[in-house]
């Protein structure tokens, strides 16, 4: 650690002596590379609170500010999912909880958790604040868009929680906003709320737009000397990956949102047939409601690799630093992340099996679904095997990463039963679904998150997070939503359709009951639980042990800025240069247990590198 | 110590549940039992490699945890190992998807003999309609429906006089007899669903979609709204009665007729005409 820090200032010393010898300042420093084939981006430095930390055009702020509000409305999304839960456990105990309201929080709870939790959080929040440390550039290419892309967020999620306070409320139509009734009288929030709902999304997919190509083309521009492609951290390969499917996918959703409005204000039929409603005929017709779950799920399941990727790629790279070896079957990595990638942009009907389209693709949809089962398989083996013979530091990052795998694992072996055509029919609309995805997509990638957040927490605030209350967080939350969700498969095996604001006696579902108030307390607990980490964070700001530099003893580039947490530019006089992959650890020959991607080969002579 | 102690516990747990799980899945009442051997099948094969995975990982996190003098292995990759591990991988998936597309295979390909019943679907609630003696339903159209013509048949459709219509929300079923499903919905998705039969599909405004399977139990069964059709969705609820042969007759028999139906109005308005005269 402390070596690590000499090496941090003999470059900034050798740089001041470069830029003070004169002339190019090239040659009086027989060691220098030039970081970049072009010159050094201008950056805009803020200098009133406004500019600084309000409309703010650093990376590592912008990334902070929309990890904030993404957690924010996490946390509304969270009072939610317990409000649904008190209904389904404790039927008729909150005097308020309507029919009405039920929907609205169940459709609200999954649009924010999905998309302004999970996708703003990986891709804002991570993304903003690791992609330049990671690839060695002072900031994102464009920090002015960077900026506004945080605002137009902001606006989207304003838009979003105003829908609670218009006429109507929020819409109730479910997240997958299915017309016909996501805009007819029946369904709650059918006027004001849909249309909230679908300018909110506008928003967030032109604000996501601008944030997505200053991912890209930092990553493809704006990487240090020495950092090639596949030399890049697989969070960095996961982040870029996502937002290459988000570019393409999010377009489908804002069209589907723009015709929907249109069907719903100017009486277009885009998604609605002739339709009967209280003995009058509406004034639609011709119209295909199969259309817009087309759309929506060509969005809808990259979506899912939105999430995902981006957490297969932290994750592979806090395994990789906390077993202290490096990440098994690098090369296989990166390939099944682009693969899953490409591959998930084929398999979207797999959502609809049921839903009337023609059957016929069900055998073209169960296929690639179940193709994309092997890259994935892959994915969780190199993890498990970058345990095998590592040296495994048990702290509270490792436990995450521990519970991501079993959580993850579990839930993608109950994707098989979904994605397989006629194993889908008995199981689509059950609980099974539910439990599938708050496994695969909701627990998984929070314990992700989790460990990253314990992970870089000493980076962003040069503060370590309590291990002691860390431990509490993970064990409350982990075992708690395993026994939230392990069960919930079983109600989906009697049968017991999603979406039931009340089951009355059916036969078959009086035995859910005690599950049902079972699942409804570990609720509680676990959504509580997150409080620790909130209570952790203001605690250790203040606190907290000083971290100091590259704490975990890592070697990607985050950890290597000259000061920590990074200043805006991140690198001091002199962008860093790189010279290995980002998982030296435990190198056969060398004296520290790792070895940094600045490291030059003749800084460790003797030592066996396979991979550079 | 203690952490692989209780993610060992965590697996164990997982297992044991499912070993003596009360909440599990119905008695199939249809044709479908080959999807529950499928879903059996997963568990088999998909639950394997949970454990398996849990298990190495548990193995890992008690042999190699951290010591201050112990180095990690340093191994970039290992390519035979990846190849392995890919073509079992492989192999695992295509022996639970074949069985899968058998199964859907025989889902889309329905039965010669199969009746043909027309499910109705409005917010919130269900109406059925069979053929009447000539086999075939008459077509229809939403615009007709109104108090004369409750499922809007076509009028100048033959086929659409002797159609039975059962204004209720349950409908009877032949025990053992192949039925075809045919759903439409006069106003938002619907979906015709009875756990027992294992089958479902979505009725959709605009569109005929259909599915089928063969009761082979005897009894009523309650038929749920499986897709989400606005603020009723939890109470739009119908029923199923599977009778043997002679029961299901003696039912049919009693049924109106949409003739019937015509010729029962006609009075009315001769009478209601009548009475004005008067």
């Amino acid at each position: 650690m402390s070596e690590d820090f000499n090496d941090n200032k003999t470059i900034q010393a050798q740089s001041s002596e470069a830029i003070s010898g004169g002339g190019s300042g090239i040659g009086a420093d027989a060691d220098y590379v030039r970081p970049a084939e072009v010159a050094d981006q201008d950056l805009y430095h803020g200098h009133s609170f406004i500019t600084k930390w309000i409309f703010c055009q650093d990376a590592k702020v912008i990334g902070v500010q929309y990890f904030l509000l993404a957690t924010f409305t996490g946390i509304i999304g969270l009072i939610l999912s317990w409000l649904m839960r008190l209904q389904l456990g404790f039927p008729g105990l909150a005097p308020f909880m309507t029919a009405e309201h039920y929907y609205q929080f169940v459709t609200m709870h999954g649009m924010i958790m999905v998309v302004y939790f999970l996708t703003a959080l990986f891709l804002g929040g991570f993304g903003n604040y690791l992609i330049p440390l990671m690839v060695g550039a002072r900031d994102m290419v464009f920090p002015y868009l960077n900026m506004v892309s945080f605002w137009s967020f902001f606006v989207a999620v304003a838009v979003l929680l105003a829908s609670f306070f218009v006429p109507g409320g929020p819409t109730g139509s479910g997240w997958t906003l299915y017309p016909p009734q996501a805009i007819l009288e029946g369904t709650p929030g059918s006027g004001w709320g849909i249309m909230l709902m679908c300018i909110s999304l506008i928003l967030f997919v032109a604000g996501f737009t601008m944030g997505g190509l200053n991912y890209l083309i930092t990553v493809l521009q704006a990487r240090t000397r020495g950092m090639t492609l596949m030399r890049m951290p697989l969070t960095v390969w996961g982040i870029f990956t996502a937002t290459v499917l988000a570019m393409l996918a999010f377009p489908a959703l804002l069209v589907g949102a723009l015709m929907m409005s249109l069907d719903n204000v100017l009486g277009t039929s885009f998604f609605m047939p002739t339709i009967l409603k209280a003995g009058e005929v509406l004034e639609y017709g011709g119209g295909s409601p199969i259309l817009f779950q087309h759309l929506f799920w060509f969005f809808g399941h990259p979506e899912v690799y939105i999430v995902a990727l981006p957490a297969f790629g932290i994750i592979s790279d806090l395994i990789s630093v906390h077993a202290r070896k490096n990440i098994f079957g690098y090369r296989m990595m990166v390939w099944a992340i682009v693969g899953i990638g490409a591959l998930s942009f084929f398999v979207w009907a797999h959502h609809m099996y049921v839903s009337g389209m023609n059957p016929w693709f069900g055998f073209f949809f169960a296929t690639t679904t179940l193709i994309i089962a092997v890259p994935t398989a892959m994915k969780v083996y190199n993890w498990i095997l970058t345990l095998w013979r590592g040296n495994i530091r048990l702290n509270t990052v490792m436990l995450w990463c521990l519970g991501f795998i079993v959580t993850f694992v579990n839930g993608g072996i109950t994707g098989i039963f979904l994605g397989n055509v006629s194993v889908d029919v008995p199981l689509s609309d059950t609980y099974f679904v539910i439990a599938h995805f708050h496994m695969v997509m909701g627990i998984a990638p929070l314990m992700v998150i989790m460990g990253a957040v314990y992970h870089w927490f000493p980076l962003v605030s040069g503060r370590f997070l309590d291990e002691k209350l860390g431990k509490w967080h993970f064990w409350l939350t982990f075992l708690g939503a395993y026994s939230i969700y392990f069960p919930m498969h079983y109600l989906g095996f009697i049968g017991v359709p999603r979406r039931y604001f009340e089951m009355y006696d059916s036969p078959y579902v009086t035995s859910a009951v005690g599950m049902n108030e079972f699942i409804s307390i570990a609720a509680f607990i676990v959504g509580a639980a997150q409080f620790i980490l909130i209570y952790n964070i203001i605690k250790t700001l203040k606190t907290g042990k000083p971290a100091g530099h590259n704490p975990w003893q890592a070697c990607s580039l985050e950890w290597l800025t000259p000061s920590v947490p990074p200043e805006h530019g991140n690198w001091g006089d002199r962008l860093p240069t790189v010279h290995r992959w980002a998982y030296d650890f435990s190198v056969p020959g060398a004296k520290e247990d790792f070895i940094t991607q600045t490291t030059p080969p003749s800084e460790v002579a003797n030592t066996e590198v396979e991979k550079t | 110590m203690h952490v692989g102690i209780i993610f060992f516990l965590v697996i164990l747990g997982s297992v044991l549940f499912h070993i003596f799980t009360p909440w599990y899945w119905t008695d199939v009442a249809s044709n479908w039992g080959g999807m529950d051997d499928t879903i059996t099948l997963t568990f088999w094969i998909g639950g394997g490699v949970f454990i398996a995975v849990c298990l190495f990982m548990i193995y890992c996190v008690f042999k190699f945890s951290y010591k201050k003098d112990r180095k990690a292995e340093y191994k970039p990759e290992d390519k035979k190992l990846e190849k392995i591990l890919t073509w079992a991988t492989t192999l695992g998936v295509a022996a639970l998807l074949a069985p899968g597309l058998i199964i859907w295979n025989q889902y889309v390909n329905v039965p010669k003999n199969a009746i043909e019943i027309d499910v109705m679907a409005w917010q919130w609630g269900w109406q059925y309609r069979l053929p009447g003696e000539d086999g075939k339903l008459g077509t229809t159209k939403v615009v007709n429906i109104n108090d004369n013509n409750p499922f809007g048949i076509n009028l100048d459709d033959p086929f659409g006089n002797d159609d039975v219509m059962i204004q209720s929300d349950v409908i009877n079923l032949e025990n053992n007899r192949p039925v075809k499903i045919l759903l439409r919905s006069v106003d938002v998705l619907h979906n015709w669903y009875v756990p027992q039969f294992r089958a479902k599909m979505d009725a959709v405004p605009g569109i005929v979609t259909y599915y089928w399977f063969e009761p082979n139990k005897t009894g009523e069964f309650e038929v749920l709204c499986a897709e989400y059709c606005g603020v009723g969705h939890y109470a739009m609820r119908g029923g199923v009665e599977v009778q043997d042969k002679q029961d299901y007759d003696n039912w049919l028999q009693q049924q109106e007729t949409f003739s019937d139906l015509i010729a029962k109005q006609k009075i009315l308005e001769n009478e209601k005409t009548k009475l004005a005269k008067k």
